[in-house]
């Protein structure tokens, strides 16, 4: 209960929400830990990073990051992000007109449709990884960024589907009917209504696709080597051979994760949503 | 549309049969480019993979393609090392889904409850699942598990529990401890969305009938975040099942086979050892065990649309 004011104008201590605020803090502490234990040790110098016990009061440092940036970290977040973009441009290419014919004007057994869209998405990797790696070693598309990014659409492709269905669904039909009447073309329909109406869902689509192409790692380790390779490729460098990096780990860790944190950030809102595919808002 | 409708065209009247199956086709026409991506990319591939499966072919071994008949999925029933996979990502699986949802479902009702500063414990609180999954993973395991120089070692040394290798010593438990780290926010999202869509006004009038809070919990909370409960367990179990960042940076699958799961495995067979027929009749296995989970999570999706297109 919140601090009240209750009859006769006597301030009422609010025990009960200080108590569960600070087991609250305590839950929310334990959990962000890591995460904050990653940027600190981003910020010292080696030596501090690894001493025992450890190093709680140390001035910052940002020599650690200036080490990864001009080090060989760059061209794997370069690959990273065409991977990421391209493969979410050509979700929403691809999804928005399906997702557009799964609800405004809805084909015939849409249901079946919809099934089958999402049933890919949980095909395990295994179903399909034998056959797609032997066609891209054939075409010699192994360690091909461009590759990579048209196995990530069809990670995203089911989930981009359902995503934009669930925002179409909510433009009041009225709207496609008035434009039908002045005779728009599926293709006018498409700029001048669904796109601006969903331009938050459209957000929320992209942010989704992002979270689960940046961070993807299987298909990035076996189809990629060295030219293609992706962020997280960058640190399995660290697991061993490079000896005891912590400060430079932590700085890779970090720059590697950022994308995906501030957007996951920033939308927050639209992670439930994108996350169930539309079910729970 | 009705299909009966006639449409007086160019040339005068069409049948009404042509008219409904053109106007099919135009309303099916936006789907077409991303069906056929999604069945060139997974449906036949799926099918070249069932082919595969009843073949005896190492890429290592030229010329070793040849025709092996259930061979393949013979070996899979006596194989030790599959039984231990499955059964790894059993529990694997099992442990991180029922631990998270349990502390999502707890984490969840305190964000729900009036606590200072709700914004900022969710917004910190998310962090864990939005962290790439190999950067965490390194994270727990140099610099807050490794025995010499980690933090965790050094601050339990006092209590006498200093110097352990939890990787080491405890592999799955290290793995499901991480996954769980991750999950548990997703689970806290999900949960806490059902929570939300709770009218407080409710529970107001079960407190005034003379309910305690934990009737309140079990007789009106409960039912109402169900469907959530088991929709971020079913999405989740579909996610965990395919673990592999972690494990691959965490354990390596080891010690020997102890924390080697069916992803895993499989990629030790595809991967390492080449063995396309073998690798493709674990693909088929593991589909068909998929396939169930799937099943009953996409019935929990489709009855919670179901349920918000009544409102």
């Amino acid at each position: 209960m919140s601090a009240k004011v209750v009859a006769g104008g006597r301030f009422q201590f609010p025990t009960k929400k200080v108590a569960w605020s600070i087991v609250g803090w305590l839950v929310v502490f334990i959990f962000f830990f890591p995460v904050l234990w990653m940027w600190l040790e981003s910020l010292k110098t080696e030596p501090q990073a690894a001493s025992s016990p450890p190093t709680i009061l140390f001035l910052p440092t940002l020599e650690e990051f200036q080490t990864v940036l001009s080090g060989d970290f760059p061209p794997f977040f370069i690959n990273s992000a065409i991977a990421c973009i391209g493969s979410t441009i050509l979700v929403l290419v691809l999804g928005l007109p399906a997702a557009y014919a799964l609800a405004i004007r809805p084909v015939k057994r849409t249901q079946d449709v919809l099934f089958f869209f999402i049933s890919t998405r949980f095909l395990p990797f295994a179903a399909s990884l034998v056959p797609l790696y032997l066609l891209a070693r054939d075409l010699q598309l192994l360690d091909n960024i461009f590759a990579l990014g048209l196995i990530y659409t069809t990670i995203n492709l089911p989930l981009g589907v359902w995503l934009l269905r669930s925002f179409l669904l909510e433009i009041p039909p009225e709207l496609f009917e008035a434009a039908r009447v002045d005779g728009a073309s599926f293709a006018t329909e498409l700029r001048r209504i669904v796109v601006p109406l969903i331009a938050p869902g459209i957000a929320a689509t992209s942010l989704i696709c992002l979270i689960f192409s940046w961070n993807e790692f299987f298909y990035a380790v076996n189809f990629t080597s060295s030219t293609a390779a992706t962020t997280p490729i960058f640190l399995v460098g660290f697991i061993s051979g490079r000896g005891l990096f912590y400060a430079k780990l932590a700085a890779a860790a970090t720059l590697a994760s950022l994308p995906v944190l501030l957007a996951g950030w920033i939308a927050q809102k639209q992670l439930i949503r994108g996350l169930t595919m539309g079910a729970v808002k | 549309m009705n299909s009966s409708i006639l449409r007086v065209g160019n040339g005068g009247v069409q049948s009404a049969a042509s008219v409904a199956r053109r106007e099919a086709w135009l309303r099916r026409l936006p789907l077409v480019p991303a069906f056929v991506y999604v069945v060139l990319v997974t449906q036949i591939p799926f099918a070249l993979t069932i082919y595969y499966s009843f073949f005896s072919w190492n890429l290592l071994k030229p010329g070793s393609f040849k025709f092996a008949g259930a061979d393949n999925y013979a070996r899979l029933l006596t194989d030790e090392s599959i039984r231990t996979a499955v059964l790894n990502t059993v529990v694997l699986t099992l442990c991180v889904i029922g631990i998270s949802v349990v502390l999502g479902l707890s984490v969840a009702s305190l964000l729900n409850s009036e606590v200072f500063g709700r914004g900022l414990m969710r917004t910190l609180m998310i962090a864990p699942f939005l962290i790439m999954p190999t950067a965490g993973a390194l994270i727990w395991k140099d610099t807050l598990l490794n025995p010499l120089f980690g933090l965790l070692p050094n601050l339990l040394g006092p209590f006498g529990l200093g110097r352990v290798d939890w990787v080491n010593r405890f592999p799955m438990a290290t793995v499901v401890a991480v996954e769980v780290w991750r999950w548990t926010p997703f689970m806290m999202l999900i949960i806490l969305a059902g929570l939300q869509s709770q009218n407080p006004e409710v529970l107001e009038a079960a407190r005034v009938d003379g309910a305690n809070a934990f009737q309140a919990f079990r007789r009106i909370t409960l039912p109402l975040v169900r469907p959530f409960l088991e929709l971020g367990a079913l999405l989740g179990s579909l996610f965990v099942v395919q673990t592999f960042d972690s494990i691959y940076m965490l354990t390596y699958g080891g010690p020997g086979e102890d924390t080697t799961n069916v992803p895993f495995l499989l990629y030790l067979v595809a991967f390492q050892g080449f063995n396309i027929g073998q690798a493709s009749a674990i693909g088929v296995v593991a589909v068909i065990l998929t396939t169930i989970v799937a099943t009953f999570a996409l019935r929990t999706l489709f009855s919670i649309f179901h349920v918000e297109a009544r409102h």
